[in-house]
């Protein structure tokens, strides 16, 4: 068989890449550059002066600092929080270890707003730390939005550093002790050194993840503490102030891309492949006692908001316990607001979740092939390169941003999805897609190609080598991908909230709708609403992790 | 010196050592040789401290170990693949030992072990720009820079190619003898056991089955096992091995006679079993063996043959580079004592 020549190659290359990128395009690049376009352009013509004017406002300036100093302390905080737990989950050998893997990385698909919901519980001014302490609560706090953040991406740490530790040849340390280096100087001079490209990469992906956080900074932010994702909402929203939300989307994206680019080079290394040899892990030793005492620590702070919520939603008005709030789940129209019950909301999240599953998987899927075929030479390389940061921008642009530019530039012909069922999908799909990807491309990136050679020159067409070497291997890591999609839409929020019509809500918007409403049986309502919600997201990711597929989660 | 008493060590509930016992004077080189999956880098590491023992004892110059954690043993271990610390140049690994201890002109030190490793002007280099030889030697260096009280080294050629072995070998002995330092090594490679080592023992099966100077041991052989594994081609019982090692006898007077050691030049005494190499017997027109050739393949330093002998059945043989036998034949061989060996367990007491 000849070689097609490399013109051909990327021609072939064109080709594959086709679909996903026009897609991309289309539901991505057009609503955001509308949007901002739209801010930028208000009377038909750039108005610079007016973005450099909304980024000199004090407040702008106090955004911008809040949005950073939480962000980074919420990133320290799950650094230091997760790698204990990443060394004793991933090198030590005791029974509940692989239950407990899984239960950590439930927090990280868990909707933002339950999440919001159950900090508050927590935090709050009736909540059990209040009540011990006497104090006010600290919701409205940095100290609440801080934890949050940090509850949700512990999970980040534990899994990018976890497959590296995994992974971490024992000898090279044992060679260390051997030339006389004590524990500790092992640790800081061997293991740290060789994990610090997975502690880099998921350290940024962390305060990616926060700076942009959403549902959190939203529901227990208060009216004090806003982050450019959340000042991105209200003065859209609120204060429809649209130059001023462009030019903080134009903020957030630059900074995302710069983030986006340290974290791909950084990733380099990093990345948990399953063709790599993973050490058996140890009893737990007498040394081990403080990175096993931190892990049990940090269960108890993960378990802690969510026993509040769980406890919150069995209490009823006369302050005794029982189910009214449940029960409340299914009648429409409980002499509030609401236009659907609770039971119907879960019912369109289901399905709205499912049709964003296949098409984040078809969309990623094809990424996925793209970007990790081998490539011959330089130009190709760089496409590939290319391609995959682009599929990576969803996870750094603003969900309000491209929720808000779905509403504004797919209302019109060619391409009007208005009142489309499939433009809240749509949306998820995107939000879901870098985490598709990054599940599938390692799979895929680690199959060794002579593989593929040997099977061909045995006789095997190129489907019977895609069903008999890819399918073996790629079936579970896409399952597991499915239900991390599907856990994703269940709980996304910030997009979900502008596009879900109002006779269609998805649960977390009615969740975000019924704390919004004065009222203890609504709030009851939204505790109950919440634990439903999570239990839904926990069951598919608890699935998910028995296939125990090792990119799940990482970055 | 090193005392092992009695070691057992389990790895995953199944005994991986079984009673092993062993010493090894100061400044000598002892190699542990046994077939892979036998225990041999499970006595290592128990040796460096990475494993803990379930019973026996560990002890150096009379002070028990047991207890003692691996980086206050003082014994450096070099790893099959030098595990070199890949974020750090050849310079910074030999120096790595040095730092933890604090001493002084630490960069004249490394300069040194780079010219006894015969790697000058490579400080700077990373690990990953090394080749495999290159990466050995300079994790030698490195455990020699720990100027440890054993050098522990598992399997340290075996990752590389035949030629660079061999080469390799020679100097990882001129090295340690120069350095003065007494070493533990593990191979599965008697080649590189006898290139290396002054003494040896033969572990089979998480036991040691032999234990003595290099010498002793290949001599005398404790089992047939023993023999193949230690290089010998063959193992004859019964009438053959009383055959071959009669015809050794007579041979062996005839070209030159040499008084004493009756023992091993009388054919009289019929051994249970004997080893004997490739070149035990050669074809030689006076030799008092008949066979005839079936196979015979030349090689650089000899003719390679396989004969038929009447009563011993299929065996090896050499010829001189000038005879070429061919496929049929019929020859006559002599055979030669000092090639063979009387399996030790085979011999009736006091019959040495």
């Amino acid at each position: 068989m000849r070689q097609p020549p490399p013109g051909r190659r990327l021609l072939g290359l064109a080709g594959l890449a086709l679909g996903p990128v026009l897609v991309l395009v289309v539901f991505f690049v057009v609503p955001v550059v509308g949007m901002l376009g739209l801010g930028l352009r208000p009377e038909g013509r750039f108005d610079i002066g007016a973005v450099l004017d909304v980024l000199s406002r004090p407040r702008t300036g106090r955004v911008v600092w809040f949005t950073a100093w939480s962000a980074a302390v919420a990133t320290t905080a799950s650094v230091v929080l997760g790698l204990p737990a990443a060394y004793a989950l991933s090198r030590l050998d005791f029974p509940g270890r692989r239950l407990i893997r899984a239960l950590l990385l439930v927090p990280f698909v868990l909707p933002t707003v339950v999440v919001g919901v159950a900090f508050g519980e927590l935090l709050g001014e009736s909540g059990p730390l209040a009540r011990i302490s006497g104090g006010q609560g600290l919701v409205g706090t940095p100290v609440a939005i801080i934890a949050g953040l940090t509850f949700f991406n512990v999970a980040v740490v534990i899994r990018t550093v976890g497959a590296s530790w995994e992974s971490l040849d024992r000898r090279t340390g044992e060679a260390a002790a051997a030339l006389g280096a004590s524990p500790a100087r092992v640790f800081w001079t061997v293991t740290l050194p060789a994990l610090r490209p997975s502690i880099v990469s998921a350290a940024s992906v962390v305060f990616l993840f926060c700076a942009t956080s959403f549902g959190v900074v939203l529901t227990l932010g208060g009216v004090r503490y806003s982050s450019v994702e959340t000042e991105i909402y209200l003065l859209t929203t609120n204060l429809l102030d649209l130059p001023a939300a462009a030019a903080l989307s134009i903020l957030q994206l630059l900074a995302v891309l710069a983030l986006l680019g340290l974290a791909a080079r950084l990733r380099v290394g990093a990345q948990a492949s399953p063709g790599r040899e993973v050490v058996r892990p140890q009893p737990i030793s007498r040394s081990d006692l403080v990175p096993v005492a931190a892990t049990g620590l940090l269960l108890v702070l993960i378990a802690a908001p969510v026993g509040a919520l769980v406890a919150g939603s069995l209490r009823v008005a006369d302050g005794g316990w029982g189910l009214a709030n449940y029960r409340g789940l299914d009648e429409a129209e409980s002499g509030q607001a609401l236009l659907v019950p609770v039971t119907e909301a879960l019912g369109t999240s289901l399905r709205t979740a499912v049709d964003a599953t296949w098409m984040s998987l078809l969309l990623g899927g094809l990424v996925a092939v793209v970007v990790t075929q081998r490539s011959r030479g330089r130009t190709e390389q760089r496409v590939r390169g290319v391609l995959d940061g682009l599929f990576m921008l969803p996870l750094g642009v603003s969900a309000v941003t491209l929720g808000f530019g779905f509403l504004i530039t797919l209302d019109e012909p060619p391409l009007n999805l208005r009142d489309s069922p499939l433009l809240v999908p749509i949306a998820q799909a995107l939000v879901a897609l870098p985490l598709v990807v990054r599940t599938l491309a390692p799979v895929l990136g680690s199959i060794d190609d002579r593989q593929r050679q040997a099977a061909a020159s045995l006789g095997a067409g190129p489907l019977r080598v895609l069903a008999t070497v890819d399918l073996p291997i790629v079936w579970k890591p896409f399952v597991a991908a499915a239900g991390f999609a599907f856990a994703v839409s269940l709980g996304e929020f910030g997009a979900t909230s502008f596009l879900a019509r109002d006779e269609h809500p998805t649960l977390p918007v009615v969740i975000f709708a019924l704390i919004g409403r004065p009222g203890a049986a609504n709030y009851g309502m939204a505790l109950a609403a919440s634990v439903v919600l999570a239990a839904t997201t926990a069951a598919v990711m608890l699935a998910v992790e028995r296939l125990r597929v090792p990119s799940v989660g990482g970055f | 010196m090193l005392e092992v008493r009695d070691l057992t060590v389990l790895y995953d509930q199944a005994p991986a050592v079984v009673q092993a016992s062993l010493n090894l004077p100061t400044g000598q080189v002892l190699a542990v040789l046994g077939p892979s999956g036998c225990g041999k880098s499970t006595l290592l590491r128990a040796v460096a401290g990475l494993e803990p023992p379930a019973s026996g004892t560990l002890s150096w110059d009379g002070r028990d170990l047991s207890g003692v954690p691996t980086h206050k043993r003082g014994f450096a271990l070099m790893f099959q693949d030098g595990q070199l610390f890949n974020h750090l140049t050849v310079a910074r690994n030999i120096a790595y030992p040095l730092r933890i201890r604090r001493r002084p002109r630490s960069a004249q030190r490394v300069a040194e072990l780079l010219a006894l490793v015969g790697l000058d002007g490579f400080a700077d280099r990373l690990p990953a720009t090394l080749s495999g030889g290159e990466r050995q030697r300079v994790a030698l260096a490195r455990s020699l820079a720990a100027d440890p009280r054993l050098l522990l080294l598992d399997e340290p050629l075996s990752a590389l190619d035949a030629g660079l072995r061999e080469r390799l070998a020679a100097d990882l002995r001129v090295i340690v003898r120069a350095a003065g330092t007494t070493a533990l090594f593990v191979t599965h490679d008697h080649e590189e056991a006898f290139a290396v080592a002054d003494r040896i023992a033969v572990m089979r099966a998480g036991r040691i089955v032999q234990h003595g100077d290099l010498d002793a041991v290949w001599r005398a052989p404790v089992d047939a096992e023993t023999a193949l594994f230690l290089g010998y081609s063959r193992v004859l019982e019964g009438q053959a091995a009383a055959r071959v090692w009669a015809a050794g006898g007579s041979s062996r007077r005839s070209a030159h006679d040499t008084p004493g050691s009756p023992s091993r030049t009388s054919g009289t005494i019929p051994p249970g079993e004997v080893a004997v190499r490739r070149s035990a017997l050669r074809l030689e027109p006076t030799g008092p063996l008949t066979g005839r050739v079936i196979s015979a393949r030349v090689t650089p330093l000899q003719v390679r043959v396989v004969v038929s002998i009447d009563g011993v059945g299929e065996i090896d043989a050499v010829a001189p580079l000038d005879q070429h036998p061919g496929v049929g034949e019929t020859v006559r061989l002599a055979a030669d004592h000092t090639r063979m060996a009387v399996i030790a367990a085979a011999l009736g007491p006091g019959s040495l």
